[in-house]
Formats: C-alpha cells, structure tokens, sequence
C-alpha cells in the first residue's frame, strides 16, 4: 500500500507507520494529561499482538497502560465508570469482531449516558480496535463492524486511513467528552507516510481530499482508501479523472464534502468494507443521492464487502472485498468506458 | 500390539487402552509439528495456535467419551478435534482453505466442526462456546438420551462472564457437561496470575458444581478424571469442573517465536524436558513391559497417517469461487 501524500514530505516531516503513528499519539496525549491511560488484553509488555503500544508500558508504567484480564464487556464498563468520574481511559479491543461483547457497555451505557442525565454526565472514553478482511483469519477475525457503531446515536467513530490521519484523529478522540470509537485497518498498521514532527490535532468531522479530479468520485472509508488510489490511477491511463473523498469520522460526517465533490463530478461509488446490506455505504449513498440528486449522471454505486461471513480459504476470502480493479470496472461502466 | 514382551503391574486391555492414548497422542504431536512447518514454508495462509505439551489433555478426556457425546474447542482446537475422532487429511485442507477440509475450507485452523464425531466446533472468540456446550447438554438431557458434552476452553476463559451465566444454569439444571479448563500458564502473553484472582477450582466449587484439579501432563490421571465426570454426567448428578494443569510447548501462535519478554527459556525446557506428556506415558508404558520398538511403530505409523494427511490436503483442489455465498443460511 503506498500512502497519499496528505502532508508534503517536507523539513520537519517523517515518515511513520500507522502503526507508529498511533503509538505517538498515544503517548503524547499521555504526557500531557495525567488522566489518559491505557486498559486491555496484552496491551503492556506485549504492546498488543500488532505491536502498536510497544514501548508505552516503559515510559508510562504498569499502571497507565494495564494488562486485563481477557474481559472486554467488564473492561469496557470500568472504562466508562472511570472516563465518568475524571478519568480518560483508552480501552483496547484486540480485534473489531470482539466489539460484541462491548455492546452492551457502549451502546445501553457510554453512548446514552449524556442524554439520559440531561447533559450532566460526561463519558470521555476512547475504544481502539479494528476491522478489515483479507488477513486469513476467518470468519471471527475479519469483520468490519463500524456500521454497529455508528448506527447509534452517541458514539463518535473515527476510521484513519493515513499515519497523519491516525494521529491527528486519535488525539481529538482523547480529547473527546464523548465515547469515540476508532477502529484500525489490521493490514494497515505498517503503511508509511509523512507525519509532521511539531505537535498537531485534526478535528472530527473533516473529510480529507486524498485526490482531485474531474468525473467520478469514489468515497472510500479507511483501507478502501488505497484500493480507491490505485484505482484512480487504473482509471488515469484510461483518461478517467477520479477524486477520491475520504471521510476519516463517520460520526460527526462532513456531509457538505462528500455532497459537493459529487455534485462536481456527477458520479459517485462509495466504497466501503462492512458489509453492503444496512451499512456505511448505503448510508454514504443515500447522503448523495438525496443532497445531489439534481447534478447526479448517474446513479450512486455501493460497494461493499459481501453479505456473508469473511471466509478463510484465500480464494474465497478475496472475493467478499472491493479490490482496485473490481472498483475500477465499476468505474468504467459509470462513465460509460467499458 | 505383539511385540509387547511382559506386563507387570496392568492387564493387557489396560495396555492396549494406553497404546491407543499413544497413538492419538503421538498423531497430534505429529500433526501439529507439520503445521509448523507448513506456516514456515508459507504453504499454510493465516495462523494457527499449537497444541503441543497439551496433548494428554484431549486424548486423557475424549478416551472417555462415547463418539455421539460432545464436544466444543477452542482457537488451540486441532488436538481436540483429533482426539473426538477427525482424520488428519480432512484437517489439513481445512487449514490449507481446501474443498475436502471438514469446512469446506471456509473455517479454517479455528473452526474446526466434525459433526459426526460429535465435534460442534472449535471457535475463535475466547469462551466463545461455553454457551454451546452447555446448551447441547441441555439439549442432550431434554432429548433424554445419555449424551454428555466436554466444553475445553483455555484459563483466560476465566475472564470472560458469558461463562459464569452458563456454569450458575448448569448447576442450577444439572445438565451433562463437563468444564474442562486447560490452564496451560498464559493467556496470549500474559501470565494467568496476572489476570486471574483467587483460586481456579473455586470457581467451579462457588457454584455447586464438582470441581478438581487434574495433572494435565498425565494422561492417566487425566482419563480417570473425566471417566468420573462422565459418570457423574450421564447419572443426572449434573456438570463438573476441571483445572487441568499443562502447558504449551511452542508459541502463543505458529508466528509467536521470541518469547524471552513474557516466559523463560528455562521454563520451557523444564516442562519439555520433565514434563511432555508423551515422555510420561512413554516411561510408564516402559514400566509395565512395553518394548521401545513397539512405540517407535506406534510412532511412526502416527507420522506416516499426518504425511499421507499432509500430502492429500496440498494436491486437493480449492473451493469453486461459486461456493462464497452459499451457506449463509440454511
Ligand atoms: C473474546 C476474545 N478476546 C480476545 C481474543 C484474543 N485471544 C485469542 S487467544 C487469547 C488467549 C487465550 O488464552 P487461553 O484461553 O488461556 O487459551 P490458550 O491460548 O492459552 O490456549 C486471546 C486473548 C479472542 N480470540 N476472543
């Protein structure tokens, strides 16, 4: 996977993996406010089975970033107990697909919690985990559950697709006063790309532009990102101008950016990896189709990953996701360039 | 056997019951020692979590089970899988992503399911199948048949409250199914100490439920345990408990290689060196007469079965691309 460039190699820049980049953001915030600490299954002297946190528990002792039990309901719950009373935790879930046992905790408890108590309990609780299929790890390994997430009203959800992205995104979730979920592309974690070296927060809610162009946009959400790029460059030789919207937080959503980049070209593909029935992508299709209805040439494309539970052998596995090239056709047949 | 030359202290139906627990014993060291080395060469997509060292615990508990009980696995399931009766070569296109694997190879090292020898699956979400287990035991009590139901888990199943729910109904119902708790040291990278408060048998004790500790390196004792728990199962008397105490041999999975940060060298060669549980059966067997030759046959007999199993899965064909969206419901 080769990063766009969201930031211009440029002096005061490096580059960093995903991964690094997480695990900088992490430590940063913990530097600043006493109150960040880490809380999960082999997140210490493991530093998580990725090796995202390597380095954390030596800075920051086993008190700050703490091993637990394997517990994500019960970790989960103590996180919100403590994000509620002047603490503000990072609880780490391992893999997205064990988001299921944490429902209960974020979506009856964390995300209700403000409004219930009419604004006067506040929930600053930050949940790490991931999504993404293609790694062979079966059915229980492989989801992509954002969509959960984000069906309800409460929870943030950040999905970075880039190092600065990551960054910057994961600092504003622990910033949050709300519960703000970010999940992770596993196959991601050692994607490189400039990162700044002086100190920088992004706003949630601010789509990024990850490349211009003048007749198809493809709205792609965290490693759809980089099936959308090479994609988009299938398409240039082909003499298709493609812009690629990322919008790096599904709650808050940049609406008037994805909106006015598909008004520009009159074409739109969301591109997505949760699965296509109730998801993102029709979501993200159905904000296009009814705010740019009138400058639409054709009608908003889903894709998605299959209705079906991620299967392990690879030859299967490859089908159920959006690949550059299956995009790419899609493409193709949208502006009529078959 | 006929090469046995005298038996001291056992009968020779006793003998033969232990040559067969080698047997399975040395099939799934064998086994698993190829799916290393199929990892390594890259022939083998994904991971797969080993069950070398544990082997006494399977073999010890499915030697006292009947082909229609049940059994539920876990993310470290091919030893149990195994044990309950599966054939090696079906396992290794399971785990290669092949059509004749026991899924079709749409499940993978993780979710081994061998319905016919009554093996509901292994499962890769931790106390994923406490809830299975047990409700096939309620299942196997309101069909009135005598079946019981094995739950293996590992102890960082301990952690996770889903199983709490199941053992407090299991009790209270006094349903067929045996908890067996493969407490081999380590969750992932973490040391149970460290996430697991007070003592493990208590845990099934504060819920009535009969609960032991078990030498899960002897395949013996192991064995003597559940013949027990399947009594006290089938008698109606309800659920039991165990801590079989063990330990991997390898990493956490195939890919866990550098260890020092969370385990000894010397710890590992301890339990391999003192503690394997071929070696202990191997030593016993030697006790009451049985000649070396006779368990090298056994042993290689085990290796020729994973080599022919090894060879049928690489040459079986992958699933027709038709086959990704079948299935989805019944
Ligand atoms: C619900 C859930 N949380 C976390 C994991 C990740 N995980 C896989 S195996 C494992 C450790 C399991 O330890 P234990 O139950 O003792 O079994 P062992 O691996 O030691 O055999 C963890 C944390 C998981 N698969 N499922």
């Amino acid at each position: 996977m080769s990063s766009p460039s969201a930031v211009a190699a440029q002096p005061g820049t490096r580059e960093l993996t995903l991964s690094q980049a997480v695990n900088e953001a992490l430590a940063e915030e913990m530097r600043r406010d006493a109150s960040v600490f880490i809380v999960g299954e082999d997140v210490a002297e493991a530093g998580t089975p990725f090796k995202v946190l390597s380095g954390l528990v030596e800075e920051f002792g086993p008190e700050r970033v703490i091993d637990s039990p394997i517990s994500e309901a019960g970790i989960s719950g103590i996180g919100l107990g403590a994000a509620m009373t002047g603490m503000r935790p990072v609880v780490d879930i391992m893999f997205g697909d064990f988001m299921t046992l944490v429902m209960d905790q974020l979506v009856n408890q964390a995300a209700k919690i403000h409004y219930m108590s009419g604004g006067r309990l506040k929930a600053p609780l930050t949940i790490r985990t991931t999504l993404g299929a293609t790694r062979r790890s079966a059915a229980q390994h492989s989801q992509s559950l954002h969509a959960l997430v984000a069906h309800v009203p409460g929870v943030k959800v950040v999905l970075p697709a880039t190092p600065y992205d990551a960054k910057g995104l994961f600092k504003a979730a622990i910033r949050e006063d709300n519960p703000v979920v970010v999940f992770e592309d596993k196959m991601m974690f050692a994607v490189k790309g400039p990162v700044p070296e002086e100190e920088y927060v992004l706003p949630l809610g601010v789509a990024d532009v990850k490349r211009e162009g003048e007749d198809v946009t493809l709205v792609a959400t965290s490693s759809m990102v980089y099936v959308a790029l090479d994609a988009a460059e299938q398409l240039a030789a082909d003499g298709v101008s493609v812009e690629i919207v990322d919008p790096r937080t599904l709650v808050p959503l940049d609406r008037e950016t994805i909106v006015a980049s598909a008004r520009k070209t009159g074409r739109a593909i969301v591109i997505d990896e949760g699965h296509r029935s109730y998801g993102v992508g029709a979501e993200l299709a159905a904000l296009i189709a009814e705010d740019a209805f009138y400058d639409l040439d054709a009608p908003v494309r889903r894709m998605c990953a299959m209705d079906v539970p991620i299967p392990f052998s690879p030859v299967l596995e490859d089908l159920t996701v959006p690949t550059a090239d299956t995009v790419a056709a899609e493409a193709r047949r949208l502006v009529g360039k078959e | 056997m006929s090469t046995m030359r005298e038996t001291k202290l056992t009968s020779d139906s006793t003998i033969e019951r232990w040559l067969d627990a080698y047997h399975r014993m040395a099939t799934i060291r064998a086994f698993e020692e190829r799916v290393n080395e199929l990892y390594r060469s890259a022939k083998m997509p994904g991971l797969a979590h080993l069950y070398i060292g544990e082997e006494a615990v399977a073999v010890g508990i499915c030697m006292a089970l009947r082909k229609d009980d049940y059994i539920t696995s876990t993310h470290r399931g091919h030893g149990h899988c195994l044990a309950k009766g599966a054939a090696a070569d079906r396992m290794f296109a399971e785990l290669l992503g092949k059509e004749p694997g026991y899924c079709r190879g749409k499940g993978g090292s993780m979710h081994i399911a061998d319905h016919e020898n009554g093996n509901l699956g292994a499962n890769a979400i931790v106390a994923g199948s406490t809830g299975i287990a047990t409700g096939a035991a309620m299942s196997a009590k309101m069909r009135s048949t005598d079946q019981v139901a094995v739950c293996f888990f590992g102890e960082g199943a301990l952690g996770q409250g889903v199983l709490y729910e199941v053992m407090n109904m299991a009790s209270l119902w006094k349903l067929p199914v045996i908890y067996a708790c493969e407490n081999n040291l380590y969750n992932e990278y973490t040391h149970y100490s460290e996430t697991t408060a007070g003592d493990l048998v208590a845990r099934g004790e504060a819920f009535g439920i009969a609960a032991e500790q078990v030498d899960g390196q002897d395949v013996r004792a192991v064995f003597d345990a559940a013949v027990r728990a399947v009594a006290r199962a089938r008698r109606g008397d309800g659920p039991t408990f165990l801590v079989l105490n063990t330990y991997r041999f390898h990493g956490h999975h195939v890919g866990d290689v550098d260890r020092s940060y969370y385990r000894s060298e010397e710890e590992e060669t301890e339990w391999k060196s003192e503690r394997d549980p071929i070696e202990l059966l191997t030593g016993w067997l030697r006790e009451q007469g049985v000649v070396a030759e006779t368990l090298a046959q056994i042993g290689s007999e085990a290796q020729q079965e994973v080599e022919a199993g090894v060879e049928f899965a690489l040459a079986a064909a992958y699933p027709d691309e038709s086959e990704v969206d079948q299935h989805v419901f019944a």
